[in-house]
């Protein structure tokens, strides 16, 4: 019984003089669900927005004669019982579907590729300057026609988990871009706004509730078809995020306003004040860092819905366009009845977006409980 | 109470006008037109008389016009009921918009129902019998669904809808009752369809309303007047249903009149997308992809308008529903 308490009262003795962040680190570090969530986020960011090229087997572009060709099934134990501790996947043999009349591909046990680690394939630039050619896994690039699709291929016969783990990289960025940029306007007009009060704070309020007065969606629609096609696709890109951003900050200046009105009138702020700092001080010294815990917060739970955005407009066909590839590209090809019948493992792209998704709940969630670290729950 | 009312119509009037002026130039943003689309295709068609043509409609529709005179006539037309004529129909958008109503309506408010029907009961159960199996199962649930896209859900329902049950939910109809009039065998045909989008619904929209109503009920039933209530012996079904509901319930009377109701007409786009349904979000989609300015541009403004009546609508309510609350 003692053992067991004594813990808990000298982790409180380390709690008092603690600051604040460590204390938040503290809890955050004891909410296990956020931590899995921050994790997988680290994961995913550093496999597909940093070295995708690495963890990918083949080049984006990198076309074959497979097309549409169904997922190979990795496997240790082949068609006579032999187990190999070594993986590996059997080769793909063309078929015409007398019934269907279409082309399709069968897994042939009699040729089988072993998969390897960092093998030879594809050229590449690693971090964009350091040449390299080995990737994470793949098959031996010495035999004839090796190949390994563990998620398929799309129409033109590119492997699709290549293309998700690159498209990630858009898809994953234009959230942290997005939100960044969106946490930028809306903290400073939120703060001036809360901070001076008249005119400048009626032109903001009006402001945001002119764009609150557009329903969300079809406004990111429409703001999207007003991009011009002939436009180069990184302008598209930045021009996407910067929409994205620009009609959903008014929510968090709204937010860090409040926040702002109630902790102008604290003593320390008096006191800042009579000590003659400036108000641009006042506000980005003394008063935002105040609100930062909060919006860090509303910042993560609402990343998921920047990226589901682009993941519908591109979709659409309103967002993104070929060649960029990013989730909602490649889901534009796989959204079609002929192509959930015939090539349903495109919805692989899914179940990413998903797990993104949930990630970014399970941290933000920890991270709101974290952020009241004087709280007792 | 009259005063607050007018003020509120008269600010929504004036935004109403902003709203449609800037909409307008939204939709005119991009560059070049459906008419110079037209032109591209007709001259790769190798139409001689193309240029001719495209002119003829330019004057007939009035692009030719400066930008204010276009917007002028288009928001006169607006206010008389004309919304323009949509290029890629050659039809009036009144009438393409009509067309799609009814079904929009109903499918919105048939999911509606089933929605609330089931979020609020459940909501309670989640409250009343906090941390119980039951409540774990709902919880878990709920925040599935508030993390679950419509629009990808719908993808995964089709995707086991046309693999594993090998059935056919494209659309409201099959292809047999589509133009046919109304019979029971109709009637039937649509509900074999309509199950999917009210799954969809359901999973997506009672999530987040489940979750409301548990945590206000829980605030609710823990308050003095609850216990009063307990303690002059009023039944606990009517002490949950008549004293802690009843309170509980106010922000989800905001939620249905700020997202329920401007939704009716809107509906989820992205869902109707996917499973072909023919009501108004997907016809929006397809005309800002055309360039199809007035079908775009009203469709836009229509939104708009019913979010602020929506608003309008929820606060009165809340009002009415609530004494404590005071407009002013």
């Amino acid at each position: 019984m003692t053992a067991a308490t004594l813990p808990t009262k000298k982790s409180q003795a380390r709690q008092v003089s603690q600051s604040y962040w460590s204390l938040v680190w503290w809890k955050f570090k004891k909410n296990r669900i956020a931590v899995i969530g921050g994790i997988i986020l680290i994961l995913m960011y550093f496999c597909m927005a940093v070295i995708p090229e690495f963890i990918a087997p083949y080049a984006l572009e990198r076309k074959s004669s497979f097309t549409e060709a169904r997922p190979q099934t990795i496997r240790f134990i082949d068609a006579q019982g032999n187990f190999s501790l070594r993986p590996f996947v059997y080769g793909l043999e063309r078929k015409i579907d007398e019934q269907l009349r279409r082309r399709t591909y069968v897994e042939n046990p009699q040729v089988k590729y072993y998969i390897y680690f960092f093998v030879k394939g594809d050229p590449y630039k690693l971090l964009g300057f350091i040449p390299w050619d080995r990737h994470l896994f793949g098959v031996d690039p010495s035999i004839k026609d090796a190949h390994i699709y563990i998620m398929g291929t799309d129409s033109n016969g590119r492997d699709f988990f290549s293309r998700i783990i690159y498209g990630g990289r858009l898809s994953l960025l234009i959230g942290l871009i997005g939100q960044l940029l969106t946490i930028i306007l809306g903290s400073i007009l939120g703060a001036i706004s809360g901070y001076y009060g008249g005119a400048i704070d009626m032109f903001v309020q009006r402001f945001t509730e002119f764009l609150n007065a557009f329903p969300d969606i079809p406004l990111f629609m429409a703001l999207a078809a007003a991009i011009p096609k002939y436009w180069s696709p990184i302008t598209v890109y930045f021009m996407l995020t910067l929409i994205l951003a620009f009609v959903r900050w008014g929510g968090l200046a709204r937010q860090v306003r409040g926040l702002i009105l109630s902790l102008r009138e604290r003593e320390y702020v008096l006191a800042a004040k009579s000590a003659g700092a400036s108000d641009s001080r006042i506000m980005f010294r003394h008063l935002l860092p105040g609100t930062m815990s909060h919006v860090i917060v509303i910042a993560t739970l609402s990343i998921p819905g920047m990226i589901l955005s682009e993941t519908a407009l591109s979709w659409l066909g309103l967002g993104l366009r070929p060649p960029l590839t990013s989730w909602g590209v490649l889901l534009q090809e796989a959204g079609t009845v002929y192509a959930i019948r015939f090539a349903a493992w495109q919805l692989w792209t899914i179940p990413f977006i998903l797990a993104t998704i949930m990630a970014y709940n399970m941290l933000g969630d920890g991270l709101r409980d974290a952020m009241d670290p004087y709280s007792a729950r | 109470m009259v005063n607050y009312i007018l003020r509120r119509l008269g600010y929504a009037v004036i935004l109403t006008v902003l709203v449609s002026f800037v909409g307008f130039v939204i939709i005119k943003l991009p560059p070049g037109d459906f008419l110079t689309q037209k032109l591209e295709q007709l001259r790769a068609r190798g139409d001689r008389s193309a240029e001719a043509q495209i002119e003829a409609l330019r004057a007939k529709y009035g692009l030719d016009k400066p930008f204010m005179e276009q917007y002028t006539t288009w928001a006169v037309g607006f206010l008389k009921g004309d919304f323009g004529e949509s290029f890629a129909y050659e039809r009036p958008v009144r009438d393409l918009l009509g067309e799609r109503l009814w079904l929009t309506v109903i499918l919105s408010v048939a999911t509606l129902i089933v929605v609330w029907a089931l979020a609020i009961p459940l909501g309670v159960y989640s409250a009343v019998r906090q941390y119980s199996l039951g409540d774990q199962i709902i919880t878990t649930i709920s925040f599935i669904g508030l993390g679950m896209p419509g629009f990808l859900l719908a993808l995964l329902i089709l995707y086991f809808a046309i693999v594993v049950l090998n059935q056919d939910v494209l659309g409201l109809f099959s292809p047999q009752y589509q133009d046919a009039p109304w019979s029971i065998g109709k009637v039937l045909d649509l509900l074999q369809h309509l199950w999917v989008p009210a799954i969809i619904s359901a999973v997506t929209g009672a999530g987040g309303l489940i979750r409301i109503m548990r945590g206000n009920l829980l605030d609710t039933l823990g308050q003095p007047f609850i216990e009063a209530a307990r303690a002059r012996g009023l039944k606990n079904r009517d002490v949950i249903w008549k004293h802690g509901v009843r309170m509980a319930i106010n922000p989800l009377i905001v939620i249905l009149g700020s997202e329920a109701l401007p939704g009716i007409i809107s509906g989820n786009a992205l869902v109707s997308i996917v499973l072909n349904l023919p009501t108004i979000g997907p016809l929006f989609v397809q005309a800002l992809r055309q360039l199809d300015m007035y079908l775009a541009g009203t469709c836009l403004v229509i939104f708009t308008i019913l979010l602020m009546l929506g608003n309008l609508l929820s606060d009165l309510m809340l009002a009415w529903l609530d004494p404590r609350i005071r407009l002013e």
